[in-house]
Formats: C-alpha cells, sequence, structure tokens
C-alpha cells in the first residue's frame, strides 16, 4: 500500500519490542465478539492510483461544470475567476500540511496569514476587527444571533425577508434547540428591499435585525436607517454579506452601522466546489470581542523582542471554556482563508473596487437583455451583480428546461422558496466577470426559446 | 529527513542570533527569512490581476450606495505575492516536513491524488444549486461515501453535511434532542466524561443541554458505575469518545450503550479517534446511536492550518428519521435521490431542519473517497493497524524515562500518553514540547487530556516509517533525560525556530487583531520597532 511505509519486518521487529505475539494483542481491551476477523465483506481491496483516478473522473464527468456552459448561477455562491498563482500557493505543504498553529513558534506562517486576513475582511467589511474564520456563511450567521443575545441579553431576533432563505432555515433550525425567539419576515416579489417591515418588527424586547447586503433577490437594503431603528431600541444590526466582490462598490456595511458583519468569503479565491468547503466570515466592534466566537489570532513580541503572532483570547473557546465557551468551534476554514487572503492581496484595495465594476457591468449587460425577452421583467430597482427577474411561469420548470440546453440558467425563487407560491415565478440570475457577451447571448435565446 | 547533524549551519545561526555575535544587515539569516506584513509590502493601487478596463459607470439605482472610498487593502504584483507567501510559508512545520504527532488530531500524510482528484472541474467548478440533472456524479460521490461510511461503521444512516467534528456532535445531539421531541420527551442532561475533548461540552451546551462531567477511573477509562448513578429520567443521553483521549478503548461500551438504553437516552460516540480501529470494529455493534467521523483526521483530507474539515455523522436505527437537510439517498427506484425543503416530503419528513447552507463539504467528500478507495477495505483494516503498532511501539520505547500512567493496564490504541511527573524540580510538559520543536519535530497535545497532569499525548499515526519514529523515539528520550537532569536551556527552547517563546499574556492583555496604518506605509507600531527585517 503505498501510504503506509511499515514493511512485513518492520512490524514483526516492532511487535518483538512491545512484546506483543501479535497485532491483535493489542487489540484486547476490544470485546472478542466485537473484533471484526478480517477485511469488511463486500467492499472492495485497495486500489493503484490510476485505478482510483479512473473512478473519480468517471464521476466528475457526469456533472455539468460551469465552466462548460453558459452560466448565471449565484444565490450566495459565485464563481469568480481564481488567479492561478492562488491554488499553487494553498498547495504549498508548509500550508496544506499544518495544523492549527497552537506552536506559534514554528507556525508564524500560518498566523501571520491569519493576522493579515483577520485586517482584510475588518477593512472589506468597515468593522474594527474580524476573526480567523468560521465554517460558512449560514454558520456565521446564527453565531452572529447568539453573540448578539450574549451582547444585549435578550433573545428576539428579526430576520429580513431578504435573508437568504438556507441561512434563515440554519438560524430557525438552531433556535428551536436554545429557545431563541426568531421572526421571519415574509418575501414578496417587489422592487426594493424590506427595510420598512424591518423596522418596524424591531421592538424593546429584539435583540438583533439581520438583514443581507445585496439580499437575496439582489436588492440593497439601506442598512443605515435600519441601523439607526435598531439601536433607538437597543438592539444590533447584524448585516449578512454572500458576495464580499460587492463590497468593492457599495459601502461596507459597518461604516453604515453594522454592528456585526458576517459572511460568506467563497467569492475570493476558494471556488465553487458544490457548495463547501466555503469561508464564513466574522467581523463585529471591537467593544464586543470577548463575546466573538471562533479563533483569534493577535501580535505580540518573543523572547528576543521579535514580532510575532499567536492566537489570543482562547478563554472564550471550547478547549479552555468547555461548556461556557462562546461556540463549540474548533477546525474552521483556515486554508479557504488562506486562498480569500491571496485572492484579496492579488487584487489590491483598487482591484477589488475595478473587479467589483466589472461584474456590475456584465450584470447590466445581462438584465437589459433579458429584459427584451418577451415577457420578462425586471424586479430590481438596483442591483449589484445579480438581479431577479419575472418570468410569465414558474421559474422552476424554466430552468430545468434551460439546463437541457446547456445553459446553467440562474436559480429559481422557487427552489429558495419553495413554500411561497408568491414567488415562483422569480428567477434570480448572477454575472460575473468570467461571463462572456456570447454567454449572454445565449442565455437570452434559450430563455426566448423555453419561454415560447 | 531529520539527519542528525549537530556541527551544521543551524545551531551557529543559533548562538549568533542570541549572542548577537553576527548580525546581517538584511535580517534574514541563509534560509532563515523574515517577511514583513502584506499591509507593508503593498499598496492600494498595486494589483496582480489583470482586469477589464472598460466598466461603464454604476447604474443609476445604485449610486446612492457607493462606496466613498475603495477598501484600504495592499495589491502585490503576482511575483511579489508568491514570495510573499512562499517566504510566509517556509515558517510553518507540516506534515510534509516531518512527523506531527499531535494525539487526538491524527496528522497523518495527506495523500496528492485526493488534491488531484477534488480540482477535476466536474468537483469544484460546479455550483450547489444547479438543477439535479447536472449535478448526478457529484450526489453519487457523497452516496457513495456515504455507503462506505454506513458499512464501515455498521450504523443504519449518515448526515453528511456537518462541516466539522464539533458540527457533527452539534448534528448528532440535535438528532437526539429531535427524537426525544418526537417521543414527547424533555431530557435536558447530556453526560460528558472529564477526559473528553471541549468540543463535547461546548456542543452540549449550544444545542441547549445542561452538562453533568462523569469521573475517570484510575485505568483511565470511564467510570461505567458513576455513570450508571446518574442516569435517569432527565438524562437526554451520554457523550463517550471511543477511542477514548487517553488512548484507551473503552471496553465497557456496549454495557454502557445498553445501560443508558434502559434508561431511555441516547450514546453519542465522539469518532474522533476512529483511525484506531477503522476496519477492526463497528461502532455499529457497540451500541452508539450516533458518531461523528472528522473525514480530516481518519480520512486523510488536509487539515489546512486549521480547517476546512468534515464531519459527517453516522446514525442508528433510532436516529436516522432526524438527520437534516439535504440529505442524500438512494431510493427504492435505484436513483440518487437529494431531499431539500422543497421535496422532503418524499421520506424524509422528520428532519430537523438544516446545518449549512448547502451540501456540506464536498471538496473533503470527495477527498476522503478518494483516500477510501485507494485504501479499499484490506487496506483501511491495515491503516488501524499500523496505527495502533506505531503508537505501541512509541510507548514502550518510552515508558521508562516518562511516566506512561495507563500503560500498566495493557496496550494503547492509537496514542500513547505520558505524564511529566518525575522530572526535575520546575520542569514540565511544555520544556519537553519547545525542546522537541529543536530537534525538528512538532510537539504532541499537550495538557490534553486534562485527567492527566502534564499530559503528553503522541500520536504517531500509520504513515511513519520505521525509522522515522526511531529519530523521533531517540529525541524525547533524550529530552526526557535533559528535564530530569534540570538542563536549564530547555526553559528557553525552542532556540532554533523562527521565532522563540512568545509572549502569549501580552497578546491576550492588550489584543492586537488587526493592522492599523496606509498600505504600502509603516504602520503602527513599526515592524523596525520588533527588530524584524
Ligand atoms: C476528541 C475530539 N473530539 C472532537 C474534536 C473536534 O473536531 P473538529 O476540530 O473537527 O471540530 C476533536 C478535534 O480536534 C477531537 O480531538
Amino acid at each position: 500500500m503505498r501510504y503506509l511505509p511499515l514493511t512485513p519486518a518492520d512490524r514483526a521487529e516492532m511487535l518483538g519490542v512491545i512484546g506483543a505475539a501479535s497485532v491483535d494483542d493489542l487489540f484486547v481491551d476490544v470485546p472478542a465478539e466485537a473484533r471484526l476477523s478480517g477485511p469488511i465483506e463486500g467492499l472492495p481491496a485497495h486500489a493503484s492510483e490510476m485505478a482510483v483516478e479512473r473512478h473519480m473522473s468517471a464521476l466528475a464527468a457526469k456533472n455539468l461544470s460551469a465552466g462548460t456552459a453558459p452560466f448565471f448561477i449565484g444565490a450566495g455562491a459565485y464563481r469568480h475567476h481564481v488567479p492561478a498563482s492562488v491554488d499553487h500557493l494553498i498547495q504549498r505543504g508548509e500550508f496544506l500540511t499544518a495544523y492549527t498553529p497552537y506552536q506559534p513558534e514554528i507556525a508564524q506562517g500560518t498566523l501571520q496569514v491569519l493576522f493579515e486576513f483577520q485586517t482584510q475582511v475588518a477593512r472589506l467589511f468597515g468593522t474594527d476587527i474580524a476573526n480567523a474564520s468560521m465554517y460558512d456563511g449560514s454558520t456565521a450567521c446564527w453565531e452572529a444571533i447568539l453573540m448578539a443575545s450574549r451582547v444585549t441579553r435578550k433573545v428576539r431576533a428579526v430576520l429580513s425577508s431578504g435573508l437568504h432563505p438556507h441561512y434563515a432555515e440554519v438560524v430557525r433550525t438552531m433556535a428551536k434547540f436554545t429557545e431563541d425567539e426568531i421572526v421571519s419576515l415574509k418575501p414578496e416579489l417587489v422592487a426594493e428591499a424590506d427595510d420598512a417591515a424591518v423596522i418596524a418588527a424591531i421592538d424593546d424586547k429584539t435583540s438583533c435585525v439581520v438583514v443581507q447586503y445585496p439580499d437575496v433577490m439582489g436588492r440593497i437594503p439601506d442598512l443605515a436607517a435600519i441601523a439607526e431603528a435598531a439601536h433607538a431600541k437597543g438592539a444590533l444590526l447584524i448585516a449578512v454579506v454572500t458576495e464580499p466582490v460587492a463590497l468593492g462598490m457599495i459601502e461596507a456595511p459597518g461604516n453604515l452601522g453594522a454592528d456585526i458583519v458576517v459572511g460568506e468569503g467563497q467569492s475570493l479565491g476558494v471556488g465553487l466546489q458544490f457548495g463547501g468547503p466555503y469561508l464564513g466570515l466574522f467581523g463585529c466592534r471591537e467593544k464586543f470581542v470577548r463575546q466573538m466566537p471562533g479563533r483569534l489570532c493577535g501580535q505580540t513580541v518573543d523572547a528576543e523582542g521579535k514580532r510575532g503572532f499567536v492566537l489570543t483570547l482562547s478563554t472564550r473557546e471550547q478547549h479552555i471554556r468547555r461548556e461556557k465557551a462562546t461556540s463549540n468551534i474548533c477546525t474552521n476554514s483556515g486554508l479557504c482563508a488562506l486562498a480569500f487572503s491571496i485572492h484579496l492581496t492579488l487584487l489590491g484595495g483598487e482591484g477589488l473596487a475595478q473587479l467589483a465594476a466589472v461584474n456590475h457591468d456584465k450584470a447590466q449587460t445581462l438584465i437589459e437583455r433579458l429584459a427584451k425577452v418577451p415577457g420578462v421583467t425586471v424586479l430590481n430597482q438596483a442591483y449589484f451583480n445579480e438581479a431577479t427577474v419575472v418570468l410569465p411561469r414558474d421559474a422552476r420548470e424554466v430552468v430545468r428546461d434551460l439546463a437541457d440546453r446547456k445553459v446553467l440558467g440562474g436559480v429559481s425563487l422557487g427552489r429558495l422558496f419553495p413554500e411561497d407560491s408568491d414567488l415562483h415565478r422569480g428567477l434570480l440570475v448572477a454575472a460575473t466577470e468570467t461571463v462572456t457577451d456570447e454567454d449572454i447571448e445565449t442565455f437570452a435565446r434559450e430563455l426566448e426559446g423555453v419561454l415560447a | 529527513m531529520n539527519a542528525v547533524n549537530a556541527s551544521g549551519w543551524r545551531p551557529q545561526m543559533g548562538e549568533a542570533g542570541e549572542g548577537g555575535a553576527f548580525k546581517t544587515a538584511s535580517g534574514d539569516y541563509g534560509l532563515m527569512l523574515e517577511e514583513a506584513l502584506s499591509f507593508e509590502l503593498g499598496s492600494s493601487a498595486k494589483c496582480g490581476v489583470d482586469l477589464d478596463t472598460l466598466a461603464r459607470p454604476a447604474a443609476a439605482g445604485l449610486s446612492k450606495f457607493l462606496r466613498k472610498a475603495a477598501p484600504a487593502l495592499p495589491g502585490l504584483t503576482e511575483p511579489e505575492a508568491v514570495r510573499h507567501y512562499t517566504r510566509l510559508s517556509r515558517q510553518n512545520y507540516a506534515i510534509d516536513l516531518g512527523p506531527f504527532p499531535l494525539g487526538s488530531c491524527t496528522m497523518k500524510h495527506n495523500p496528492r491524488l485526493n488534491e488531484k482528484m477534488a480540482r477535476l472541474p466536474g468537483f469544484a467548478d460546479v455550483h450547489p444549486l444547479q438543477p439535479q440533472k447536472t449535478v448526478e456524479g457529484a450526489l453519487e460521490v457523497i452516496e457513495q461515501l456515504a455507503d462506505w461510511l454506513i458499512t464501515l461503521t455498521g450504523m443504519a444512516s449518515v448526515a453528511m453535511s456537518p462541516k466539522a467534528g464539533a458540527h457533527g456532535e452539534l448534528c448528532g445531539l440535535l438528532c437526539i434532542r429531535a427524537a426525544l421531541d418526537a417521543r414527547g420527551e424533555k431530557r435536558d442532561v447530556v453526560l460528558v466524561p472529564e477526559s473528553a475533548h471541549g468540543t463535547n461540552p461546548a456542543t452540549a451546551a449550544f444545542a441547549g443541554f445542561k452538562v453533568q462531567s462523569i469521573p475517570a477511573t484510575p485505568e483511565g477509562r470511564v467510570d461505567v458505575e458513576a455513570l450508571k448513578a446518574k442516569l435517569g429520567p432527565n438524562v437526554a443521553g451520554v457523550m463517550i469518545t471511543n477511542p477514548n483521549t487517553c488512548g484507551l478503548f473503552e471496553p465497557e461500551m456496549k454495557a454502557i450503550g445498553d445501560a443508558v438504553h434502559a434508561a431511555g437516552g441516547y450514546v453519542y460516540c465522539d469518532g474522533a479517534n476512529f483511525n484506531a480501529i477503522v476496519g477492526k470494529v463497528r461502532p455499529g455493534d457497540l451500541g452508539v446511536d450516533a458518531m461523528h467521523i472528522n473525514l480530516h483526521k481518519t480520512f486523510s483530507t488536509p487539515h489546512g492550518g486549521g480547517g476546512p474539515g468534515a464531519g459527517p455523522v453516522v446514525l442508528s436505527e433510532a436516529l436516522a428519521p432526524f438527520a437534516p437537510l439535504p440529505f442524500v439517498s438512494r431510493g427504492d427506484d435505484g436513483r440518487i435521490h437529494l431531499v431539500e425543503e422543497e421535496n422532503r416530503g418524499e421520506g424524509h419528513d422528520q428532519a430537523f431542519g438544516r446545518m449549512v447552507a448547502f451540501h456540506g463539504q464536498m471538496g473533503m467528500f470527495t477527498r476522503a473517497l478518494t483516500y477510501i478507495l485507494s485504501h479499499g477495505a484490506d487496506g483501511l483494516r491495515q491503516v488501524a493497524e499500523d496505527a495502533v503498532l506505531n503508537a505501541n511501539y512509541v510507548l514502550r520505547s518510552c515508558e521508562d524515562l516518562l511516566p506512561a500512567p495507563f500503560a500498566k493496564s495493557g496496550p494503547c490504541m492509537h496514542e500513547a500518553l505520558f505524564s511529566d511527573a518525575g522530572l526535575a524540580e520546575g520542569f514540565s510538559t511544555l520544556d519537553i514540547a519547545k525542546g522537541l520543536i529543536d530537534e525538528g519535530f512538532h510537539p504532541m497535545t499537550v495538557y490534553f487530556p486534562l485527567v492527566v497532569k502534564g499530559a503528553m499525548l503522541v500520536e504517531p499515526t500509520e504513515t511513519e516509517s520505521k525509522a522515522g519514529l526511531d529519530r523521533f523515539i531517540a529525541s524525547l528520550r533524550s529530552l526526557a533525560q535533559r528535564a530530569k537532569d534540570g538542563d536549564q536551556s530547555l526553559h528557553s527552547a525552542p532556540h532554533f525556530a523562527p521565532r522563540r517563546r512568545l509572549d502569549e499574556t501580552l497578546a491576550a492583555r492588550k489584543p492586537v487583531l488587526v493592522w492599523q496604518g496606509t498600505p504600502g506605509e509603516p504602520g503602527t507600531p513599526a515592524l523596525s520597532e520588533f527588530g524584524g527585517s
């Protein structure tokens, strides 16, 4: 077996040192009746690299990959061009095959990257600080709600109807068990985000309002107004960003009064990967630092006075605090954070702004073109790189028909909100820098064909 | 690899650093390279990506939302970025450089075929919300991996979406909550052994349970009598780690399970240590109701400096109906079904809800399946045997110098546990750990489990050769001897790492969590104040 270095002679010699007659003697603590006498039946035996590669490649070939079709899907995961150097660098064994940096003297590489990452996220979000990552945007969102409860000592969270329904479902699932109260607003197929409804739902018991920015239909809420209303009632504003590239163009939530900003970092560096691993981003005001979930990297000095970095404030975390920890998270999304950080470093601040401008440009071209398809209307007043169009019939079937024509033409609101039949004619379409004008033309023509 | 070279360049360099006898103008020393922060190196205007410049102005609707200024983030061109991250990478220890015997973490070799397969565009470049018929291969990967995990553990079902071990624990406990709700029972206590990993009690609290602790026996096992005494109508379940965090199998697992079930509770097993028994024992035969499997441990997906991982949870017949959405299963029609909110009525209507936005850690599933297929049923069994053999070899090769508190009770599983009892006055586990760094090894897990004073938990894994282990053992023995002899130089170890011991108190007292300043200009405090390059 190519991954097992011990030879039969090694094994015999080692058993001799141990004083055991056979390796089975080392398993004496396992009750005899539970011990398997040989390889589990019905499962294949080991296979060569070549054979495994053949098997996996055949499975991969059954999928229609985004790069081989006109592609307009977003809804919380976006296809962006990732520079080749990103994937090369994250495959450096020193990054890829290291553990969590608990021994800082020999983990400064990872730690310095985390410090840079935290600073990048904080600046992108307009927050004072950020942590070293969460699992993904949806779990970061729930953790933010829990944190808001700890900060405000209230347990009633108001979810904007523009919050990604999977995020809202994660929140409602978790809240069932913690007995937090969740107020979910009803989504509507209208041009503007539901700011007024969110503001109306805030009362003195509200711990936080959770507002996605841009929202799941691509609309852009007025965070400043919501922040003001929330703060007036002693509630926090949690902004959720599922497309961080948008922040190259629209104002950072922290600069608009958001107290906690969480997001999905997948857009930068990470790739689509059928939904994971992704990258939970988490930033907030500095005064909440001791209530934050997740790992934090901080600057310090070593015994010779040289600058160095360590994991810090770990008295919040499970390995020290156990049942009193701010979260149970341990393994996070370290390598995805590295990919995000490298991609953002390659872009730089102005590069990110330019990338955002290109995305917005493509989206305008797309929306203007789709608006010309008979029967299609555009919902949004404003949008960044994703918007909702309204079709003459249920968009779920249309998406499937488009897929038959090898066009990945967005996400139907029916798939996202199966229960709200009022929304089912909505189709969410995204365009990033990876989309060409020909892709847009193909999409529009095939959509005409499907709707005809 | 790790050749002993007493007169080599590193020790001399260390002397130069310490006494100041030799200082370079650059602050670098040969291949020991300092690296500034990206914020100190790059400027906002610099860019390493060629972007389209032909973008029209923002649409009118967007104008009131525009950012006032581009974020103050440093940019680097590709050569600068490649150098920055490559130089930083060299300040990390990694499995690729040598043994990484962190107990409980299973730092085994990460096969590169896994990486290659995960990057096939058919897996890497597929959106989670594509129409189902365009992702049948991806669903098949999930289903095949699920099938292996179910078979290897002898359980009824598996929830694939949890993102890591702790998230899997949460999934398992929420299944238990849902099952109790379905029975119309309110039970709010979860029993957790003292020796458990911190995530166990943290998860139980996160899921809304009260935690009660169970003591360990002098042999390093769960005190079964104490556990039984706590069972009652308020106990939802127990969380047992098996093999446990002392590196020992819990021989009474079945009896524990029977007692818990008789009292109306469920058994959660922390499967972080499954590597020791994969292919040798099926947890399903021991009365387990739920167990997470860290794909980033047993099934070799890389740890990546802290993550990502994946924590699928295998479930018993009793808990299977409650597994969260999305849920992948093969229907009676032989086809693979993806059950989401939209179609939960199709056979999975008792799901307790949803834990993540999409389908879980697909990138880890492809890697783990690649690993599993490479090993096959026979190879996985060999994995467990070699992992256990390697750990016992370390145990028996060091126990005369380092006390092994539970070694008398028999062999260990995949990790060897030592304590710092018997070192010279003032010497502790920390000195041994930092000494190992100078020896060119990553330290073992230290001060965990909490039930052993000054614990040192060594998990070599099956991917270490005997020659590699012999070198590690020689170093560990040498350090133990030095600590017994009171060798003061150990207190200031490491001497030869990119940094000396770091001031963690300072970091926590005055947290500096982000860099302050304008990219490309010296920040506050400036790098030079720290004596860097
Ligand atoms: C025994 C044990 N349980 C649970 C965990 C948590 O797993 P994860 O880090 O994947 O969340 C770990 C890993 O660190 C562990 O060693």
